[in-house]
């Protein structure tokens, strides 16, 4: 088994995607000729064809537009927003659209459809390359939000996105796309979408997060472990629908629990898991649950986001003071 | 200022543009310009013909409904029933429609059936999941946003090469946004099977088109995307039919997207909901009832000798009838079962949301 990048197993679903079924097509800005900005689709276009992997004007509500209607007509479109920063004009059609056709018609059309876009900072990338503001995008019935942390599940989860029925958003972890590496296998299997990925079991503390932030969650596991204390990691993966099942099976087992986010704490994802522990898993809660997240703050430029991203010291001390609660 | 200005007047130029108006039917059913083939066909004129009649009819009956409360706001085609009709005519059904919220003349063409119109501004899905060609798209409200269905919808038809054309219906107000222009803008780089068709009723709610855009004609707007654009006598139904039959025809040809502006008049009110006496004066809307699209062709046929008093009487108590019949089947459909709001949010219902949709079933047996 080869090891790959993240954006190389990225790369890899979407050509065994192309590969297995015609009706699969990849559309977005610079993802033809050039191979994206992050060379996710590099080379899909000369083994698949220009009708096929296309470069779109640069207009992003057009791109999720158009996926709109390729999927009502069977088509399995792939698009490629370059910044979820520069996402935000594709809402109208995710919301009112993508998210609702099916509904609407009563399900006589449908909207197989993805969307791909890089996820959170720590690239020192300009202003606007560094959102996460999945929990917008999670508070839209009748989408699926998806966001792997490693290769493996970048590979099995786009995958499946791609297979889905129903409309993907998915959220690529830039800052690992060349950080993370792992072996994958270039198989065509697909991992389950709405599951959790539980990547450590643990006694004492449960640590949720997903995407990029899962780096700083196993090292502040590893530094809790030589302190002797067992945390659990949850990589929570599909936002939406979120495996809930694996979270209060967690919280039952540990009692303890904090939740990690690169976004933005008000109205954050996580505010709705931890409303989720309080309306269902109080009585095994030893501790309150807390959050570890970015600030309520516009996301800052690069000199400062290091400060503004969850760091292994606060995930670290928020689950001492958990471990410590009594 | 002016010394800029002479200088460019004295840039050679580079390109030179223009747009064209077809008209076919003068106001008082006179003939105003060339008829294309299907002129000397009765029965096709006696079918457009008839189709306008029974959309004015159900449109009143609709709104009578709505002010009962039997029906939600609902947008009637009052002098604009030429546009729905006459594009959906030149349609195939294989063909796949991208109407707005005012285009129910097209749905009927296409086989969609009037309770089903009905149910849906009733406030029922199920009036989406209609008796039309099950690929055709149903209305949409966010002005302007099917644009971008129709040019993906296109690419598909291309990718497949497909013999079927993407029409999308809108209004003036929706050539304001992004989304017509981006839609427009992919078409004609790829030479998209679409053709776009602006409803000019000179009205978007309140706004006047002097306040929605600069430009002498929306036809123009084409000429950016690089593709033709004419402007077609919006109510005259044998010049919107003529138009759409030959756009459709090239679109199908693989010469490309067209866009046709359909220069018209709202004679209503935008919807229910409106008062259109609070921003127009009666006598700009008395003026255009003089070009309104029924009458004018009413008075082509009659003066033809292909349509009588007595063709008329039959043709009012046919409508009148099929319209009540259609009412009474619309107030018969039984309800839905709440819990069914849950059955095609997805393809299969998450097991997370299970608990939800069995909460409100049980709320409802309880």
């Amino acid at each position: 088994m080869a090891e790959v990048t993240l954006v190389e197993a990225v790369n890899l679903a979407l050509g065994r995607a192309m590969e297995d079924d015609p009706d699969v097509v990849v559309l977005g800005e610079d993802v033809g000729v050039s191979g994206g900005v992050f060379r996710a689709t590099l080379g899909l276009q000369k083994r698949f064809g220009a009708d096929r992997v296309l470069d779109t004007p640069l207009a992003e509500l057009l791109i999720s537009g158009i996926c709109v209607g390729m999927a009502a007509q069977g088509l399995k479109p792939v698009g490629e927003i370059q910044f979820m920063g520069f996402m935000y004009p594709c809402l109208d059609q995710l919301v009112n659209h993508a998210s609702r056709i099916r509904n609407r018609t009563q399900g006589r059309l449908t909207c197989p459809m993805v969307l791909r876009t890089p996820h959170g900072a720590g690239i020192r990338a300009p202003e606007h390359h560094s959102e996460s503001t999945e929990a917008m995008l999670a508070h839209i019935p009748g989408l699926r939000v998806v966001i792997p942390s490693s290769p493996e599940r970048a590979y099995g989860l786009l995958l499946a996105a791609v297979r889905d029925p129903d409309p993907v958003v998915f959220l690529e972890p830039t800052r690992l796309y060349r950080a993370a590496k792992g072996e994958v296998q270039d198989n065509g299997e697909a991992l389950p979408l709405d599951r959790a990925f539980v990547l450590r079991q643990g006694r004492d503390i449960t640590l949720i997060g997903w995407g990029a932030v899962l780096r700083e969650i196993t090292a502040a596991a590893d530094l809790l472990s030589a302190e002797g204390i067992g945390a659990e990691i949850i990589d929570l993966a599909t936002l939406k629908p979120y495996d809930e099942g694996t979270v209060l099976g967690s919280i039952a087992k540990t009692g303890r629990c904090v939740i990690v986010h690169e976004a933005a704490r008000t109205g954050g994802f996580g505010a709705e898991i931890a409303a989720l522990i309080a309306e269902r898993g109080l009585s095994s809660l030893l501790a309150p649950v807390t959050r570890v997240t970015g600030y309520d703050t516009v996301i800052p430029m690069a000199r400062l986001e290091q400060y503004y991203m969850p760091s292994v010291e606060r995930i670290v001390s928020a689950a001492r003071k958990a471990c410590q609660f009594n | 200022m002016a010394s800029s200005r002479r200088v460019i007047q004295d840039l050679p130029v580079i390109a030179r543009f223009e747009v064209r108006r077809r008209s076919c039917l003068a106001p008082d059913g006179s003939i105003a310009g060339p008829l294309p083939a299907f002129g000397s066909d009765a029965d096709l004129l006696i079918a457009l013909y008839r189709a306008m009649v029974l959309l004015r009819l159900f449109d009143k009956k609709a709104v009578a409904l709505q002010r009962t409360g039997r029906l939600g706001t609902y947008a009637v085609s009052l002098g604009q029933e030429a546009v729905s009709v006459g594009i959906a005519s030149a349609m195939r059904e294989e063909d796949v429609l991208l109407p707005s919220y005012r285009d129910n003349g097209a749905l009927l063409w296409r086989g969609v059936k009037l309770e089903e119109i009905l149910l849906f501004w009733g406030g029922d899905e199920r009036g989406n999941h209609f008796s039309g060609p099950l690929h055709d798209f149903p209305f949409c409200v966010p002005v302007g946003s099917q644009a971008p269905h129709a040019a993906g919808v296109a690419y598909a038809l291309k990718l497949r090469k497909e013999p079927r054309v993407a029409v999308c219906l809108f209004g003036d107000g929706a050539t304001s946004k992004g989304d017509v222009y981006e839609a427009m803008n992919f078409a004609g780089v790829h030479k998209l099977p679409v053709v776009f068709v602006a409803a000019n009723n000179q009205w978007a709610i309140s706004v006047p088109l002097r306040l929605q855009t600069a430009s002498e004609t929306l036809a123009q707007k084409a000429i950016a995307a690089g593709f033709t654009g004419e402007q077609v006598d919006g109510s005259d139904v044998v010049a919107m039919r003529a138009a759409a039959e030959e756009a459709i025809a090239a679109a199908r040809d693989g010469e490309g997207p067209r866009f046709i502006e359909a220069a018209t008049y709202r004679l209503g009110d935008h919807t229910t909901s409106d008062d259109a006496s609070r921003y127009r004066s009666v006598d700009d809307v008395q003026a255009h009832w003089k070009e309104e699209p029924i009458a004018r062709l009413r008075a082509h046929l009659v003066g033809r000798k292909m349509w009588s008093k007595a063709d008329e009487e039959r043709l009012a108590t046919e409508c009148h009838d099929r319209v009540e019949a259609a009412v009474e089947r619309y107030l018969a459909t039984p309800p839905r079962r709440p819990e069914t709001m849950f059955d095609h949010l997805y393809a299969d219902l998450p097991g997370v949301y299970a608990g939800q949709r069995r909460e409100l079933a049980g709320e409802r047996d309880g």
